[in-house]
């Protein structure tokens, strides 16, 4: 009976969104057309019909945010769409209903899910006008060209296909990329500095019998199992070829200890989402546990100590792309175009940065923030002024210093990227019997 | 009847004609009324059964699934250490729910059709029993969170009263606190129809057992309780099948730590491993309608209705 409550209720919310969304949008953009003439820059041609289109784009919640959708009404003069949804949710409405999108906003380790499934097509390179200052992260793989490779879906594996209507992905940059980078950070432990009464300085940490009854793990299985992987190799336990690519018998060995701890009582909870989280660290539930950065943030801002560790191991990366349905064409697909390249011109990308992710073209991005905000953020100096979030709230006092600090420090210390192995199977397997051991 | 009307005079065709109108309609009345009923039942009832029975059988890989006839769903579900164990978790929160909401739903029902006299305090009464049901069960659900955390009401308040001197951890993310939502969830779920066959018990029986010497306690044992069977075997059906196939309550409840079969159908489905899920869901469907089977063999709920 629950189970089929599930999924109609996450479709019919967004099914009402969006048509009442349409319905606004046009009322919207029959009053731009009485009052327009204002907006400039587009080819004359299609600049007038833009105005019509709308583009629907759906997507993890982290970047879907409205203040874009009316930024690009502002700046652009169409009409964009959002539907946030987890991700789980969208890798199957991407490849199971790929009509029902303009704009797919996704995780790279998704995308390598749902790019073989021949329901996107490869953007141009030559058409984007920043491509070349996108963080190399996401074209090389190296932050720096002495920089090692990170283990794990690392984006730039998946980043581009050999030709148009190619779904195999490229072993080097081409002409045809699988998805632009919009959003990326590294992720770590959160911890209770007032509670843990300690120093962590390792993924090891999680499994201290000191926070027995006090620990927490994510059981997204993607995600949760290279958490576990980074654990168990900080214990020394297990060795990996490549922890986002296990073999059966790295998954068995890490889900053993994985397993031997829930049963000694080292969990307190499970969580799958962000508030989850965010309640067991701000009750004091759990003291210590794998975290999102604005998870941490939302923490700190009921006043409560929080801070999101670095780890000697280094972080686990994760980075979203935008990336275009295979039925767009036209007019739409110019749009497209034009709000992709609009997307690395720097507005979002400021705006991503002062929340605490970041954005893939850093320069555009730069010249919307404020020197001490990029100081802050950026370069992990400590705040000059009050740093406030994009809606305006203060959300470090001044003085304070990000965690991990700067980009170089944070994004240049990735051990591995969340990934899809081709053990998928029986790994979720696995950690199915691991989370009802 | 028509037929032979028809044939002996054949000159009255037009009266005739209007007669089998008239005739017909009634024959066809009962199909009619029961084909909104029939068709809903087809359309959302039979067909996504069907299909879900269907799909089963087909394979998949991490993106899509292919139509096929294997047998890989079911062999590994069943040969599955994990299933077993999460259908005996199930069986046990199954169980343990239903015996305590049947205690509680016998107690209520018992006290409302016995003890009060007058039929508006019933009526009141049973109003209050429902005013938790005006909320939404997450929330419902969700607020025993803070309540029994380890800095919540409880603790703090037995920790301050000097009853324990550190939190109790097992109250919170732990079996425990699965089936105490479970109960207070579902226990509304059999006190309804057991105060509906009780309300149904004549009075007199009540009155003839006093005469004939049985103890109060002979009388609810002998009168009250196989009178009150029909109302216990749909309280019972409701609270099993819904425990049976709940994920959300289990999930939020033990933490994320407990599995249920409905949440490892759920996982499945968000893993789009429908093929999977829906072998899951065909056994979990098996096992239920065995289980009410058996409910309903050891009552017979249609002679009390």
């Amino acid at each position: 009976m629950t189970d089929t409550r599930a999924p109609s209720k996450s479709a019919t919310p967004s099914a009402g969104v969006s048509r009442r969304t349409l319905l606004k949008g046009t009322a919207a953009v029959a009053g731009a057309a009485v009052g327009s003439g204002a907006i400039t820059g587009f080819p004359t041609i299609w600049a007038q019909n833009i105005k019509n289109v709308t583009l629907r784009q759906f997507g993890t919640g982290v970047s879907n945010l409205n203040a874009v959708a009316d930024k690009v009404k502002e700046d652009l003069g169409f009409t964009l769409q959002m539907t946030a949804l987890d991700s789980d949710a969208v890798t199957q409405r991407a490849v199971t209903q790929p009509k029902s999108y303009d704009i797919a906003d996704i995780e790279y380790w998704i995308g390598k899910k749902v790019f073989p499934a021949g329901v996107m097509q490869p953007m141009e390179v030559k058409k984007i006008k920043n491509f070349d200052k996108i963080v190399p992260i996401f074209i090389t793989g190296k932050l720096t060209p002495d920089s090692a490779i990170a283990q794990g879906t690392a984006p730039h594996t998946v980043g581009f296909v050999e030709s148009k209507d190619s779904t195999k992905f490229a072993k080097a940059p081409t002409d045809w990329m699988t998805l632009i980078p919009t959003i990326y950070n590294a992720d770590t432990l959160g911890i209770r500095p007032d509670l843990v009464g300690r120093p962590i300085s390792s993924w090891k940490d999680l499994l201290d019998p000191a926070f027995k009854g006090k620990a927490s793990l994510l059981n997204i299985p993607s995600i949760g199992i290279m958490d576990a992987a980074m654990v168990c190799e900080a214990m020394g336990e297990v060795k990996y070829g490549d922890k986002g690519n296990m073999t059966k018998e790295e998954i068995d060995k890490t889900l053993k200890i994985m397993t031997d701890a829930k049963k000694a009582g080292q969990f307190r909870a499970f969580w799958k989402t962000f508030d989850e989280s965010v309640n067991l660290m701000s009750s004091g539930e759990v003291i210590i546990q794998s975290m999102w950065s604005p998870a941490v943030a939302a923490v700190r801002a009921k006043g409560i100590q929080c801070v999101y560790q670095p780890l000697k191991e280094g972080y686990r990366a994760w980075g979203g792309g935008l990336g275009i349905a295979k039925h767009l064409s036209g007019l739409e697909l110019e749009a497209a175009y034009e709000y992709i390249n609009w997307y690395l011109s720097g507005w979002v990308g400021a705006y991503l940065n002062r929340q605490g992710y970041y954005s893939a073209v850093l320069d555009t991005a730069k010249q919307h923030m404020s020197p001490e905000e990029w100081a802050f953020w950026m370069e992990g100096q400590p705040a000059k002024a009050d740093i406030l979030s994009p809606e305006g709230k203060v959300m470090e006092k001044a003085g304070a210093v990000r965690d991990g600090g700067s980009f170089q420090d944070r994004m240049g210390r990735v051990a591995c990227w969340n990934a899809v192995m081709d053990e998928d199977r029986y790994m979720v397997r696995k950690w199915n019997e691991f989370i009802a051991a | 009847m028509t037929l032979t009307a028809e044939t002996s005079r054949p000159s009255a065709t037009a009266a005739a004609g209007r007669a089998r109108r008239v005739r017909l309609a009634p024959r066809l009345a009962p199909y009619l009324q029961a084909a909104p009923l029939t068709v809903t039942l087809l359309l959302f009832l039979l067909v996504p059964i069907l299909t879900i029975v269907v799909v089963s059988f087909w394979d998949y890989d991490s993106v899509r699934f292919y139509p096929d006839f294997v047998l890989t769903n079911y062999t590994e579900l069943l040969t599955s250490p994990v299933t077993w164990k999460t259908y005996l978790n199930t069986l046990k929160y199954a169980a343990l729910s239903w015996a305590i909401t049947l205690g509680i739903g016998f107690t209520v029902a018992y006290f409302l059709a016995f003890h009060v006299r007058s039929t508006t305090w019933q009526m009141l009464l049973f109003l209050v029993c429902t005013i938790p049901f005006w909320t939404s069960n997450i929330i419902r659900m969700i607020s025993w969170i803070p309540f029994l955390g380890r800095n919540g009401l409880l603790n703090s308040g037995l920790i301050s009263a000097g009853i324990i001197d550190r939190p109790l951890e097992f109250l919170l993310f732990s079996d425990f606190s699965v089936v105490l939502a479970f109960v207070h969830l579902y226990a509304l779920f059999m006190v309804v129809p057991i105060f509906n066959s009780m309300m149904r018990i004549d009075r007199a029986l009540i009155e003839a057992a006093r005469d004939g010497g049985a103890s109060a306690v002979q009388t609810l044992w002998n009168v009250i309780l196989p009178l009150s069977k029909p109302g216990i075997a749909i309280g019972s059906i409701f609270v099993v099948t819904l425990v049976m196939g709940d994920f959300i309550t289990v999930r939020l409840m033990s933490g994320g730590q407990s599995a249920s079969i409905g949440l490892m159908i759920a996982n499945e489905i968000s893993l789009l491993q429908y093929p999977a899920a829906a072998a899951n869901a065909v056994v979990l469907l098996a096992v239920v309608l065995i289980m009410v089977v058996a409910m309903l063999r050891v009552v017979d709920i249609r002679k009390e209705l």
